[in-house]
């Protein structure tokens, strides 16, 4: 190593190490603890992280003893950018000196989140000798999180991960780091490309990420079906997840096998009465029989029949806005505003960038401060949405419409007739460019 | 930790925020600016003598996009952008321009 390196700095020995009696307990459940975690970069970590180590659990067990936290946030960022480092200043500083400034940098993980291991290893030295060694992959908010930096390494720390092709992911009112599943790569379920959607969406709009000036935070997740590995529909402003709209596909061999292996009872329990919409029947000779205009692509008897079921061929997307953990109002699931649409062309994506672009327009003019979207079409109503960013309404964007006390049937011939009215123009558009 | 001026001690945090906020004055603006390595210029002020105004009628700092809308009627909207903000201070409005117009530090989210 060259001189000055941090890493050639003395040990934590016995005799400086602070007892951790709390934090101890931590370690007797059956999962395993992040204290098991520090306590290794204390013990076999570079001398450098070892020292920032052996302050951090002193300060937690401290905390733990008082029963009060003791960091403060702060205002920290790298030239050019308005966000991406999460700040924390120690309040207990004088008794824990080396721990003193314990800054996070989010930083963007590649879409559908291949590395290879040589950058693994990568990211691990440039922690290893700028931060304390503690990463994270990922933190609810789709960045790694290297955590634990001081002020004077955050920018040091950031040009080397920029040289090895990363960049900083979203903090505050801003544009935030997006996430996709594994998706096509390496998933048998996927309907579309969600690493190229995720990387042509956050590229367009990356300085809506790094110079916050959004009302409030705004997530994108793709997910390429529907068991959603990203939690886009609960979490995502924005969710796009695959679908298809032609018929499920059965290989009928494969369901006698399945049916001879599991048993009659076990499939009739474990797929044909958990089909949400009852869209399943078993025929006497062991083949399944799916009604299609009912199933709603829920993947549940995809996901157990994985051989004998997988989605149909004419594959594309829905994209349900507003989802949300609970802020001023609780929870809310995204609302489906896009039904489908297909994404497999360069005018597809572009398609839905530039719905993207319009939706996050949109909640930057019209949004209340620390508002989700979700909430600001709470607030207006879901019509004057569909409205300002010229979306035809479709019954196929309201579940069950006909035991919904919400759905309105006055003028419902007039509405009917205006929607026959599109579809055939719409089917004579497509057959006149064909 | 504090600013030096004509002789007078001024206090600020360890992010360099003054903690009084009645201690400051346009001398004081330009020894934090000199402190951030920012040579402050009609623009600048412009910038800062906004934020001051818009503190002192509604004692909150502006959000982000309030701030460009203003800068966009002054300035043009060659300048009134989010862009030109982070060129005339690097590290972003809300932080940089905050801390030398005198502002409490921004509190934001994670
Ligand atoms: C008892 C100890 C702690 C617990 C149980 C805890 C728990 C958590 C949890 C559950 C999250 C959300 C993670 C996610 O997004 O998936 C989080 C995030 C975070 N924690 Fe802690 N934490 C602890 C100690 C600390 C310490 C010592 C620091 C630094 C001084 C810290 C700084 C942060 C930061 C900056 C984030 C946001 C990171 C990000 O999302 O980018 N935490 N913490
Ligand atoms: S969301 Fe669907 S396509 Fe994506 S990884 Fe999960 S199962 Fe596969
Ligand atoms: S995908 Fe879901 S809704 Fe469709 S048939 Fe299978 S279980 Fe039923």
């Amino acid at each position: 190593m060259k001189d000055g390196d941090p890493r050639d700095e003395k040990p934590v020995t016995g005799e400086g190490k602070h007892p951790t009696p709390h934090l101890d307990q931590l370690e007797d459940g059956p999962w395993p603890s992040f204290v098991t975690g520090l306590k290794r970069l204390r013990d076999e970590g570079a001398p450098n992280n070892q020292k920032m180590m052996n302050d951090l659990l002193g300060q937690l067990n401290h905390s733990y003893e008082n029963k009060l936290g003791y960091w403060k946030g702060g205002t920290l960022s790298v030239f050019g950018y308005g966000g991406g480092i999460i700040p924390r200043f120690s309040e207990v500083a004088d008794k824990f000196p080396e721990s003193k400034e314990f800054h996070t940098l989010r930083v963007m993980p590649p879409a559908g989140f291949h590395y290879s291991t040589d950058l693994l290893r990568q990211m691990c030295d440039i922690w290893e000798k700028y931060g304390s060694g503690l990463i994270a992959f990922h933190g609810q908010s789709g960045d790694i999180m290297f955590q634990g930096c001081t002020s004077e390494n955050v920018q040091p720390a950031f040009d080397e991960l920029n040289k090895i092709g990363f960049d900083l992911g979203g903090a505050g009112p801003a544009l935030r780091t997006a996430m996709s599943c594994v998706g096509h790569a390496r998933c048998e379920q996927s309907c579309f490309d969600e690493v190229r959607a995720h990387r042509t969406i956050i590229n367009t709009l990356l300085d809506e990420m790094h110079r916050p000036a959004l009302p409030y935070k705004f997530k994108f997740k793709f997910s390429g079906c529907a068991n959603d590995c990203v939690n886009a529909i609960h979490r995502a402003d924005f969710a796009v997840i695959g679908t298809w709209r032609d018929d499920i596909k059965i290989d009928q061999q494969k369901v006698k096998e399945h049916i001879a292996e599991k048993g009659r009872k076990y499939t009739i329990d474990t797929v044909v009465n958990m089909c949400p919409t009852r869209a399943i029947s078993l025929n006497d000779d062991d083949t399944l029989e799916i009604d299609n205009p009912s199933c709603v692509r829920c993947m549940h008897c995809i996901n157990v029949m994985t051989k004998a079921l997988s989605p149909g061929d004419d594959k594309g997307v829905s994209i349900m806005i507003g989802g949300k953990r609970a802020l001023k109002i609780g929870d809310l699931m995204g609302i489906m505003v896009v039904p489908f649409m297909k994404l497999e062309t360069d005018e597809d994506f572009e398609k839905l960038t530039e719905f993207g672009e319009q939706v996050v327009e949109f909640f930057a003019d019209n949004a209340l401060e620390h508002e989700r979207i979700g909430e600001t079409i709470d607030r207006i109503g879901l019509p004057a949405f569909l409205e300002a960013l010229d979306i035809p309404p479709d019954p196929n964007m309201v579940n069950h419409p006909r035991t919904s006390c919400f759905v309105r049937t006055d003028d419902f011939d007039d509405e009917a007739a205006k929607w026959f009215e599109r579809k055939a123009r719409e089917a004579g558009l497509q057959i006149s460019a064909e | 930790m504090s600013y030096q001026v004509n002789g007078h001690t001024v206090e600020h945090d360890e992010e360099g925020y003054i903690t009084n906020l009645a201690d400051w004055n346009k001398e004081l603006a330009l020894e934090i600016a000199r402190t951030e390595n920012i040579e402050m210029d009609d623009e600048r002020w412009e910038v800062v003598n906004f934020l001051r105004d818009y503190y002192e009628e509604y004692q909150i700092a502006p959000a982000v996009r309030v701030l460009i809308k203003a800068i966009k009627k002054s300035m043009g909207p060659e300048k009134g952008n989010n862009k030109y903000m982070y060129e005339l201070f690097p590290y972003g409005p809300a932080k940089q321009a905050c801390k030398i117009a005198g502002l409490p530090k921004p509190t934001g989210c994670v």
